[in-house]
């Protein structure tokens, strides 16, 4: 088995996930990462899966090579989602789907499938994201909001199910930070958004990495079942 | 039916050993036999809700690793069947021969 720690982090390829892809290598842990698309990086110690997180045997072959390779995993990262910004009334069904699919259905299979090799060791940490725009109750955001507030509900019982495993699972909900996931989303709302906080400013990646750094933090393990907000939103 | 990969016996061993380690880990008294007549689940058997959990998930991991078989044991028909094939080892062993037999038939 390896020695060093293995981290699974979904949706890699760019935004909140690359960063975190450097943060756990800078670390020392060997970082495994999965997106729909090949990467056009390479990191010494990140191996990388073209993995649609939706598909059940994608995310299963993933698993099994991570255990076939390194035989644990001590840390996941549900960071994998989509959104889009729309008034109910003009959100086609088909993007209903696939943000349900994405962001609950996606963190779901993650989840169980990671929960299945980490029980192997009795320890693990996962880490689901949720958004600010769940107790915000964003307008232009309902899909979204919703399959992140199934997301928390899955946090909250998951942590249940699979406490007596050793595995911690929390989740985050991040403010706007500067990635692809907001670039369609007008100035303008996004200060709304950002006037609502306690703390009136973007997050950062720093920010996210922070409290992601508490979750997994092998000490944390009276933590689980809770979701954290930043910037006092919420 | 076609002839499967694993004989009864070896999927009765397979069974078998996994619930042993199970017990073991979750300090369970361990009967002097394990054999195809014990029971798993239900009035008097040996496993929580819990462990009979571990046991399905220990041995979809131990078909894969030892015979390379891809099975989903615990699906919503194995849930419901009125004679539940997670009562005892024997009945395990006949689902499992069932479940590889299917697998086989459509390769």
């Amino acid at each position: 088995m390896t020695e060093r720690e293995v981290v699974l982090i979904t949706g890699s390829s760019r935004g909140i996930g690359r960063f975190l892809v450097d943060h756990f290598l800078e670390r020392g842990a060997l970082v495994e990462g999965c997106a729909r698309h090949p990467v056009d990086w390479e990191r010494l110690g990140y191996t990388h899966h073209r993995v649609d997180v939706t598909d059940e045997s994608q995310v299963k072959a993933m698993l099994s090579s991570i255990h076939r390779r390194h035989g644990r995993l001590d840390i996941a990262i549900n960071n994998a989602g989509i959104a889009a910004m729309n008034h109910a009334l003009l959100t086609p069904g088909e993007t209903a789907r696939q943000i349900l699919h994405v962001n609950v259905l996606g963190s779901f299979l993650v989840c169980r499938e990671a929960a299945k090799l980490m029980r192997r060791r009795s320890y693990g940490r996962i880490v689901n994201f949720s958004t600010i725009a769940v107790p915000l109750r964003l307008e232009g955001e309902a899909l979204y909001a919703a399959a992140k507030s199934a997301v928390e509900m899955l946090t909250r019982v998951l942590a249940r199910e699979f406490a007596p495993f050793g595995i911690t699972v929390n989740a985050i909900g991040p403010t706007p930070i500067e990635t692809d996931l907001i670039r369609g989303v007008p100035r303008e709302k996004l200060q709304q958004i950002i006037d609502t906080l306690a703390i009136r400013r973007f997050g950062t990646l720093r920010d996210v990495a922070h409290v992601i750094d508490f979750f997994v933090h092998p000490a944390s393990d009276y933590i689980t079942g809770q979701v954290l907000y930043l910037g006092g939103g919420g | 039916m076609t002839s499967l990969p694993i004989s009864r016996t070896e999927l009765s061993n397979l069974v078998i050993d996994s619930l042993r380690d199970i017990l073991e880990q979750s300090d369970r008294p361990i009967p002097a036999t394990l054999d195809e007549q014990t029971l798993l689940f239900g009035k008097g058997a040996l496993l929580d809700s819990l462990a009979l959990v571990t046991l399905v998930v220990d041995l979809e991991q131990r078909l894969e690793e030892q015979f390379g078989l891809t099975l989903t044991l615990a699906d919503d028909r194995a849930m419901s069947q009125r004679h539940s094939p997670f009562r005892s080892v024997g009945a395990l062993v006949d689902y499992l021969e069932q479940l590889i037999s299917e697998e086989s038939d459509r390769d």
